[in-house]
C-alpha cells in the first residue's frame, strides 16, 4: 500500500457535550479513493471539515499530507480541492469569474488561471454559460461550477461532500467518469455520498459512520461479503399475509427481513430459496432474485429506521 | 514491507509535505490582499453609484449646510462666526468625518453579513488557504480603499467651496479615515456575529449611525447641548474626530492633552476592534 | 359534534365590471398577510422608525436654535426654530416609513422571495396587491405621524389646532411617496438600480425647505425645489401647524392627489405585465 496521505487516529469533534465525531481512525493512501457513508447526521461532514482544515478537532490525531492542520491550515488546504455539501459559490461575480476569483485565493498569478478557468469551464461543460450569473445556473449546473472551482489549484487531494447531489443521471455518469480520470492521474478523493451505487462505482475502501463511530470498512466488495449474503429474495405477498407468512419460513436463507410491504431472504443462492417457497405452497405475488449491494449492507449496518 | 519500500512510502509523503509547505508561503504571505482583491472586484458593480455618492453627497451636504443653512447662522450670530469661523468653516471637518462614517459602516456592515450568510464566500475562502484573520484584514483593508478616495473626494469639494482656512487642512482627509475606521471597527466584531438577520443593520443604522451624527458636535459646539446630552459626544468616536479635523483645519483652540485624547482614542478603538474582529471571524469560521 | 363540508365564507368577490382582472376586491388580505409578517419580525427595528425624526428634533432643535434663532416661514410669519423644522421632520418621516415599504421592502418581495408571484397565482389581482402593499406603507408612516404628532404637542411646537389636520395631510403624502416609490421600485431590477432612489432622496430630504426657507437660494434653484414632492409636503404640513393657512395648499393636495393616481396606475400595470401576461 502506498504511503498515506490522511491519517486520522481516535478523531473526535465535540459541540458543547455532543460527539459528532467520536473516535474514528483511518487511514487513506495516495491516490486512493475513500468514501465516508453514513445516515444523516453521522458526522460525516464534521469530519470532512476536520480534514479539510476548517475546524478544529477536540482531541485525536490528525494528519494530511504528514502536516498537522493546527499548525500547518493554509499549507494544507493549498492542496486541497473542496466540494462542499452546500455550495458556496460567489453570487456577486459571474460563472467564470468564480473560478479567477477562487484562483486567486491560492496565489495563482491572473495569467495562468485565465487559461485554467476556460479548461475548467469546459470540463464542466458551462463553457457557453461563462458570462451568466451564478444565480441564474441551475441547481446542478452549480453544483458542476463548485466542482470545477475545486480544482483551480490541480489538488493533491480532493475532498467530495455529496458531490452528486442534485444532478441529473448524465451529469452524474460524466462527474464519475472525470473523478476517474483525476484518480488516473494521482489524485487522492475522499468523499461521501448517500447513493451506494455511486459508493460502489468508485471507492476503493469506504468506511459506514453511524453517530460519529465508525461501523464497518473495508472495499464494497468485502463489506458486501462480510455483512451480507451473496444473494437477495425478495417476495411480496400482500400486506395482510406478509407476517403469517414470514413466521412460517423463519429460518429460510441466512437471515430474513421482514418489511411492510414485502419480506427479503438473504442467501447464497436466490432461486433455490425462492423454489423453497412454493414446493412450501407459498405463492408470492411477486418475486425478484438480485445480488446484495451496498445498500442493504448500509441499512443492515445503521438500521431501517429513522428513529436514532 | 521491505527497508526500501519504507523509505520509498517515507519519501512520498515527505516530497508531498514539502510541496505543500512551499504552496503554503504566498497565501500566508498575501492572503489578506487576495481578500481585499476581492471584496474590490465586488464593489466594481457598485462603481458608478459609489462615485456618484462620492462626489454628490459633499456637494449636496455642503450646499445645503454650509451655504443653505449658514446663511442664516451667519446672519444671526454675526460677525464673531461660530467658534471664531464661518458655519461653513466650522462644519465641513464634521462633515466629511460623517461621510467617512457612514462609508465605514456600510462597508463594515453589509458585506460582512453577506460573506457569512447570504452569500457565504468566506466559508469558500477559508477552505483554500486563507486564514479566518487574513479574512478580517482583508475586509478592513478593502474599507479604507472605499473610504481613503471618497474624504479625498470630500477635501476636494471642500475646497471648491472655500470651507477650509489653510492648507494644512489636507491633514482632515486623515483624521476623517481615522474616524471612519474607528468607527467601522467598533461595528465590525457584531456584524461578523450576527447569525441571522433580524433587522440589525438597521438598529445600528438609527441608534447608532444616527444619534452620533446628529449629537457629537456636528452641526453645533457640543457645548450648546444640556448637560446631560453631552456625554453623547464624549464618547462618540465621531465627536472626537470631528474636533481632531477642526484643530486641523482651522486651528481650533483646545489644549493638546485633548487633541492626543482624540488621537488615542481613535486609535484604541480602532485596535480593539480589529483584534475582536479577527477573533470573532476565526471563531465562526472554525465550525 | 358533527362536522360540517367547509363553506366557501363568499361566492366569488365581486368583479368591478372595468377592473376586470386587475381587481379581485380584496386588497385587505394582503394588508393582513404584511401585518402578520411585520408581527414576526423584530418590533424593536418597527419601532426605531419612530425615533429617527425624535432625534433630528432634538438635536437640532435644542442644538441649532440658538446659532439660528427665529425663522420666517414662507407666509411670512416668524417662528421659532424647532416650531419651523418640526413639521418638515414630520413630513419627512411619513415620506421615508412609505419610501421603506414601497422601495427596499417590495423590491425584496418581487426579486428575492417571490411573493407577489404567489399572490399573483391565486384569485388576487395586480390592484390588490397594489393597493395592499400601499395600505401598508400607509399604515406604518400613519402610526410614526401620531407618535411624532404627540411629541410635538408635549413640546409646545404645535402652534394652533389646526394641527390636527397636520395627521390626513401626512397619510396623503405617505399615500403618495408609497405609490410613487411602489411603481418606481417595479421598474428597478438591481440593487445598484436601488441605490439611485437614495440618491435622489438625500438632495430632496435637504433642499426641500426642511432646514431653512427656500428663500436663500436663487429663483432658479427655487423653481427646482418647488417642483419636488417633499417641498409640497413639507409646506402643507407646516402651514396646517403653524395655524397659517394659505390658498397655496389647496395646490399641495392637488400635486399629491395627481402622484397618488399616477404611481397606482403604474403600479397596477406593471405588476401586470410582470407577473400576468
Ligand atoms: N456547528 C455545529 N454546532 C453544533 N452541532 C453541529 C454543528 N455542525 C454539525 N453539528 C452536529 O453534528 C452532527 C454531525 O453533523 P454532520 O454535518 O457532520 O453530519 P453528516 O454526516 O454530514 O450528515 P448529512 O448526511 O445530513 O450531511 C449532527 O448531529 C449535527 O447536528
Ligand atoms: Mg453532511
Amino acid at each position: 500500500m502506498p504511503a498515506p496521505v490522511i491519517t486520522a487516529t481516535s478523531l473526535t469533534k465535540k459541540y458543547k457535550e455532543f460527539a459528532a465525531v467520536d473516535g474514528i481512525s483511518f487511514e487513506v493512501a495516495a491516490g486512493e479513493s475513500f468514501g465516508l457513508l453514513g445516515p444523516n447526521g453521522a458526522g460525516k461532514s464534521t469530519t470532512m471539515r476536520m480534514v479539510g482544515a476548517v475546524s478544529t478537532r477536540t482531541s485525536g490525531d490528525l494528519s494530511v499530507l504528514g502536516l498537522d492542520p493546527n499548525h500547518f491550515g493554509p499549507e494544507i488546504r493549498s492542496q486541497l480541492g473542496v466540494v462542499p455539501q452546500a455550495d458556496n459559490l460567489d453570487q456577486e461575480l459571474r460563472v467564470r469569474d468564480n473560478l479567477i476569483v477562487y484562483g486567486r485565493y491560492f496565489g495563482i498569478p491572473l495569467r495562468q488561471i485565465s487559461k485554467k478557468a476556460d479548461e475548467l469551464l469546459e470540463f464542466a461543460q458551462l463553457s457557453d454559460r461563462a458570462k451568466s450569473k451564478v444565480d441564474d445556473l441551475s441547481g446542478g449546473m452549480k453544483r458542476r461550477l463548485t466542482i470545477a472551482r475545486a480544482l483551480v489549484n490541480d489538488p493533491k487531494i480532493l475532498l467530495l461532500d455529496e458531490p452528486t447531489t442534485g444532478l441529473d443521471p448524465q451529469a452524474r455518469h460524466v462527474l464519475w467518469d472525470r473523478l476517474f480520470r483525476l484518480k488516473e492521474q494521482g489524485t487522492t478523493l475522499l468523499l461521501t455520498t448517500h447513493y451506494m451505487d455511486e459508493a460502489e462505482q468508485l471507492c476503493d475502501r469506504l468506511v459506514v459512520v453511524d453517530k460519529g463511530t465508525i461501523m464497518a470498512e473495508g472495499s464494497p466488495a468485502e463489506l458486501i461479503r462480510t455483512h451480507s449474503s451473496r444473494e437477495v429474495l425478495e417476495v411480496r405477498f400482500g400486506s395482510e399475509r406478509n407476517a403469517v407468512v414470514a413466521e412460517r419460513i423463519a429460518g429460510a436463507g441466512d437471515r430474513i427481513e421482514v418489511l411492510p410491504d414485502r419480506i427479503l431472504i438473504y442467501s447464497a443462492n436466490g432461486e433455490a430459496e425462492l423454489v423453497k417457497l412454493t414446493e412450501a405452497g407459498l405463492d408470492p405475488i411477486t418475486s425478484l432474485v438480485r445480488r446484495s449491494s451496498l445498500e442493504d449492507v448500509f441499512l443492515r449496518l445503521t438500521g431501517r429506521s429513522l428513529i436514532e | 514491507m521491505t527497508v526500501n519500500e519504507a523509505r520509498g512510502m517515507r519519501s512520498v509523503t515527505e516530497a508531498a509535505r514539502e510541496v505543500a509547505i512551499r504552496a503554503g508561503a504566498k497565501p500566508r504571505r498575501w492572503g489578506s490582499w487576495y481578500v481585499a482583491e476581492h471584496r474590490i472586484r465586488s464593489m466594481r458593480s457598485y462603481l458608478r453609484t459609489i462615485i456618484a455618492t462620492s462626489i454628490g453627497n459633499p456637494v449636496v451636504y455642503l450646499f445645503a449646510l454650509g451655504v443653505g443653512l449658514a446663511s442664516l447662522v451667519d446672519r444671526n450670530v454675526g460677525a464673531g462666526g461660530v467658534q471664531g469661523v464661518s458655519y461653513l468653516a466650522f462644519v465641513a471637518p464634521a462633515l466629511i468625518a460623517s461621510a467617512a462614517v457612514t462609508v465605514a459602516a456600510e462597508e463594515c456592515t453589509y458585506p460582512m453579513m453577506m460573506g457569512f450568510k447570504w452569500n457565504p464566500i468566506f466559508y469558500a475562502m477559508n477552505a483554500a488557504p486563507i486564514s479566518g484573520k487574513q479574512i478580517a484584514n482583508g475586509m478592513i483593508i478593502s474599507v479604507l480603499v472605499r473610504m481613503v478616495p471618497t474624504t479625498i473626494i470630500y477635501f476636494a469639494v471642500m475646497l471648491a467651496f472655500g470651507a477650509v482656512p489653510s492648507l494644512v487642512g489636507g491633514l482632515l482627509v486623515l483624521t476623517a479615515s481615522l474616524t471612519g475606521i474607528a468607527v467601522g471597527l467598533v461595528i465590525m466584531p457584531y456584524t461578523a456575529s450576527i447569525q441571522e438577520d433580524k433587522g440589525q443593520m438597521a438598529m445600528i443604522q438609527r441608534f447608532g449611525i444616527l444619534p452620533m451624527f446628529l449629537f457629537s458636535g456636528t452641526f453645533f459646539p457640543l457645548s450648546q447641548l444640556p448637560v446631560y446630552l453631552q456625554w453623547i459626544g464624549w464618547i462618540s468616536p465621531l465627536w472626537h474626530g470631528t474636533q481632531l479635523g477642526r484643530v486641523a483645519s482651522y486651528g481650533l483652540a483646545e489644549p493638546a492633552w485633548l487633541t492626543a485624547a482624540h488621537i488615542a482614542y481613535l486609535a484604541a478603538l480602532g485596535v480593539v476592534g480589529w483584534k475582536l474582529t479577527q477573533r470573532v471571524v476565526v471563531r465562526r469560521l472554525n465550525k | 359534534m358533527t362536522i360540517a363540508p367547509t363553506q366557501p365564507e363568499r361566492v366569488a368577490p365581486a368583479r368591478s365590471w372595468f377592473l376586470g382582472a386587475l381587481y379581485a376586491g380584496n386588497a385587505r388580505t394582503v394588508v393582513s398577510r404584511g401585518i402578520l409578517a411585520t408581527r414576526s419580525t423584530n418590533y424593536l427595528v418597527v419601532l426605531s422608525g419612530f425615533f429617527e425624526p425624535i432625534f433630528y428634533l432634538v438635536s437640532l432643535g435644542f442644538g441649532l436654535n440658538a446659532l439660528v434663532g427665529p425663522v420666517h416661514t414662507s407666509t411670512g410669519q416668524l417662528v421659532p426654530y424647532a416650531a419651523f423644522i418640526a413639521p418638515a421632520l414630520l413630513a419627512v418621516s411619513a415620506m421615508n416609513g412609505a419610501i421603506y415599504d414601497s422601495t427596499w421592502n417590495v423590491f425584496f418581495k418581487m426579486n428575492y422571495s417571490k411573493l407577489y408571484q404567489g399572490m399573483l397565482s391565486t384569485s388576487l389581482g395586480p390592484l390588490d396587491v397594489a393597493l395592499g402593499e400601499i395600505s401598508l406603507a400607509l399604515l406604518r408612516g400613519g402610526a410614526y405621524a401620531i407618535g411624532f404628532m404627540i411629541v410635538m404637542q408635549v413640546l409646545g411646537l404645535n402652534l394652533a389646532w389646526t394641527a390636527i389636520f397636520a395627521l390626513p395631510a401626512v397619510l396623503l403624502i405617505a399615500f403618495g411617496f408609497g405609490s410613487l416609490g411602489m411603481a418606481v421600485t417595479s421598474y428597478l431590477k438591481t440593487f445598484q438600480q436601488m441605490d439611485w432612489i437614495n440618491f435622489v432622496l438625500l438632495p430632496m430630504f435637504l433642499f426641500s425647505a426642511t432646514f431653512y426657507p427656500i428663500t436663500v437660494y436663487p429663483a432658479a434653484i427655487q423653481w427646482v425645489v418647488q417642483a419636488l414632492p417633499l417641498w409640497h409636503g413639507v409646506e402643507l404640513v407646516r402651514g396646517l401647524t403653524t395655524g397659517d393657512l394659505s390658498v397655496a395648499m389647496l395646490g399641495h393636495v392637488a400635486y399629491y392627489l395627481v402622484m397618488v393616481i399616477v404611481g397606482v396606475i403604474f403600479t397596477t400595470t406593471r405588476l401586470k405585465a410582470l407577473f400576468l401576461d
